[in-house]
């Protein structure tokens, strides 16, 4: 079952690190903000992680900060991408344990009713937050349901947010393919299950990131949370929801017959 | 037969050729072929994805066009993507056949090709003036960019329409180790997967680096399949052993995982989880020991997956099959029509008196002496051997 909001959690990072260590995670839009920060929080926790990107200037940066995350170029809203993104993905880690879906795109900005966003915008929210994620599940599948098989953990993260559930005025491109990502996310979970590969959806909370200053450029920042703390508390929430569901991953393939 | 020429993986009209341990044939719609299984069978495919390994690009010497198709590589390693052997055909592209295909420029150690953004070396000819063993400049990482940027997915004559990456892509494709799609897999999908897993059907995965099919040369097409380096995991070797146990079928889908498990098995008859490198050849001779049936693609007789399925069924057997397999408009090459082969008890030789013909088995023959199942013309200049030892 996809959870959405993730919680606070008293977990330290010694504990996070007996879930991650080892795990091979792939990651979508890990230039800034949360997936960034994911990706630094699960590298010190003992991933190996790779990330994706639009940006070449700004790839090369992050691998610059942090010579172990491999960096991919690519566009998860192009279709033409995909299959480069997942090889290079592979290239660089021979397998995906964990893929997240994080890279996002608000729709229209500044956020206008839906009634003045064009239907390419709309489109383009679609592309980057539902289809995007869909196409490179698939691509990655084989090696995620691989990794399950092989009694690892296997887990697709959907980032979400509250506009997924609530109707927030302006927010209709950005919330629709929200809705629309969490929901797949359900369905997907369930679907996946004989295969050993959980498909979580999950709400980071209002972050301090660019994102959310384009979205609102007046909020006042020191109400929001780092994104660094909104990694920490997503990673603590994913291991309780996997620990309280099974100590340890055993696709129901592998059960013996009767 | 005819071949399949449109790229679908799982047309709802496919058929299915049946051979059960008495030689007796049927005939199936494919997508039923779960009905096939029973409890306590364990379901084997290749998981490997197939990499763009067709490069367009310049002999640098000459100046002449090339395409250059990756043929194999030692190691199912990510990084190892330095040395790959490649078979280089001159001007043109799939749409002539194989057969057809000019030759390219004389090639010669240390010449260059450029190959997009690519930059490549010949190290050495592999006994065969189309046949080389090639070197990439730069890292990893900036040969798997190279590779999605220039590389197209290897293709033949018959299917016009170029491929995508994702059409030679199997659904259950993983790690990148396929130079030609794995393609008895196509008959795969998830909800197949969940019927097996319903019916206590167990399913696991080798990766075995699929090799390319065709040259068009008849000397180097007889030397296929190439050398290729197989994974088999933890999992998949206690599955076998335990449907085994238990008195299930062991049911190969694709010639290449028959190829890894009786690779693997080949030195005393158990399977572990090992990495190797398949070097022997499956045909009426051998004895297999741990494969009850394959699921294929159809073949032609006198190709390397025709000749394997000698070592399941006589060849009465198998003319019968070929006569059902035209009568009734079965479609070839890898998006074609299929057949479920179960091994008849047949008397072979012996995989041990084979061996004794042909030296021990080649994981242990292999160091030092051969490369891709051949020996390098420029042996002594060619770094890549010298303690070389296994993948």
């Amino acid at each position: 079952m996809a959870r959405h909001k993730t919680e606070g959690s008293g977990k330290t990072d010694a504990d996070q690190t007996s879930i991650w260590n080892g795990l091979r995670v792939a990651i979508t839009g890990g230039t800034s903000g949360l997936g960034n920060a994911l990706a630094v929080a699960l590298h010190d926790s003992g991933a190996r992680v790779a990330f994706v990107a639009r940006n070449r200037a700004r790839v090369e940066e992050v691998v610059r900060k942090t010579p172990a995350l491999h960096g991919v170029v690519g566009d998860v809203s192009s279709k033409d991408d995909i299959y480069p993104i997942a090889i290079q993905l592979l290239g660089a880690l021979g397998a995906v344990d964990v893929l997240i879906n994080n890279a996002s795109t608000l729709g229209p900005v500044p956020l206008v009713p839906l009634a003045d966003t064009n239907c390419e915008d709309l489109e383009l929210a679609l592309q980057t937050n539902l289809l995007g994620p869909f196409r490179l599940t698939k691509a990655l599948l084989g090696s995620l349901a691989a990794s399950a098989r092989e009694g690892r953990r296997a887990l697709v993260l959907n980032i979400s947010s509250d506009a997924a559930i609530n109707a927030y005025l302006n927010w209709g491109a950005y919330g629709a393919s929200k809705a629309a990502l969490h929901h797949l996310s359900q369905v997907w979970d369930q679907e996946l299950s004989l295969q050993g590969v959980r498909v979580l959806s999950l709400d980071p909370g209002d972050m301090d990131t660019p994102l959310h200053a384009l979205a609102l450029p007046d909020a006042d920042r020191s109400t929001l949370k780092s994104p660094a703390s909104a990694a920490r508390e997503m990673l603590a929430t994913i291991q309780n929801l996997l620990l309280e569901t099974k100590s340890a991953p055993q696709p129901k393939n592998q059960e013996a017959p009767q | 037969m005819i071949a399949a020429t449109v790229p679908a993986q799982r047309l709802s009209n496919a058929k299915l050729l049946t051979i059960d341990a008495s030689g007796q044939i049927t005939h199936f719609p494919r997508l039923n072929f779960p009905d096939l299984l029973r409890a306590r069978d364990v379901v084997i495919a290749n998981d490997a994805a197939t990499l763009p390994a067709s490069l367009f690009g310049i002999h640098s010497r000459t100046g002449a066009p090339i395409e250059v198709r990756l043929a194999g590589r030692r190691s199912l390693e990510p990084e190892a993507v330095k040395h790959f052997s490649a078979i280089v055909f001159g001007e043109g592209n799939y749409r002539t056949p194989t057969e057809h295909r000019s030759s390219p420029p004389e090639l010669r150690p240390g010449d260059g090709l450029r190959l997009g953004s690519l930059r490549a070396t010949v190290v050495c000819l592999l006994d065969h003036p189309r046949f080389v063993l090639l070197r990439f400049e730069g890292s990893s990482e900036e040969i798997w960019r190279g590779l999605v940027r220039h590389g197209r997915p290897i293709q033949y004559a018959h299917v016009p329409m170029p491929l995508e990456i994702w059409d030679t892509w199997t659904p259950i494709a993983g790690p990148l180790a396929a130079h030609e799609p794995p393609s008895a897999s196509f008959i795969l999908n998830w909800s197949t997967l969940d019927v097996m897993i319903r019916r206590r059907v167990y399913f696991g995965t080798v990766t075995h680096a699929a090799g390319i099919s065709s040259t068009g040369d008849p000397e180097l097409d007889a030397r296929l399949p190439l050398d290729e380096p197989y994974r088999i995991p933890e999992s998949t070797a206690r599955l076998i052993q335990e449907a085994r146990e238990r008195g299930g079928r062991v049911i190969a889908i694709g010639t290449t995982v028959v190829r890894a498990l009786e690779h693997a098995a080949e030195i005393d008859g158990v399977l572990r989880a090992d990495e190797g490198l398949a070097t022997q050849r499956i045909g009426r001779e051998t004895t297999l020991r741990i494969v009850d049936a394959i699921i294929s693609g159809t073949h032609q007789p006198g190709s390397s997956h025709y000749e394997l399925l000698r070592a399941f069924v006589t060849n009465d057997v198998l003319e019968d099959m070929n006569a059902e397999l035209e009568e009734h408009g079965y479609r070839t090459h890898e998006f074609g029509d299929s057949i479920f082969v179960e091994r008849m008890n047949l008397a072979g030789a012996g995989v041990i008196a084979r061996n004794k013909k042909n030296g021990p088995p080649a994981r242990m023959s292999h160091q030092g002496k051969t490369h891709y199942g051949i020996t390098c013309m420029q042996s002594r200049n060619c770094k890549l051997l010298k303690g070389h030892g296994r993948p």
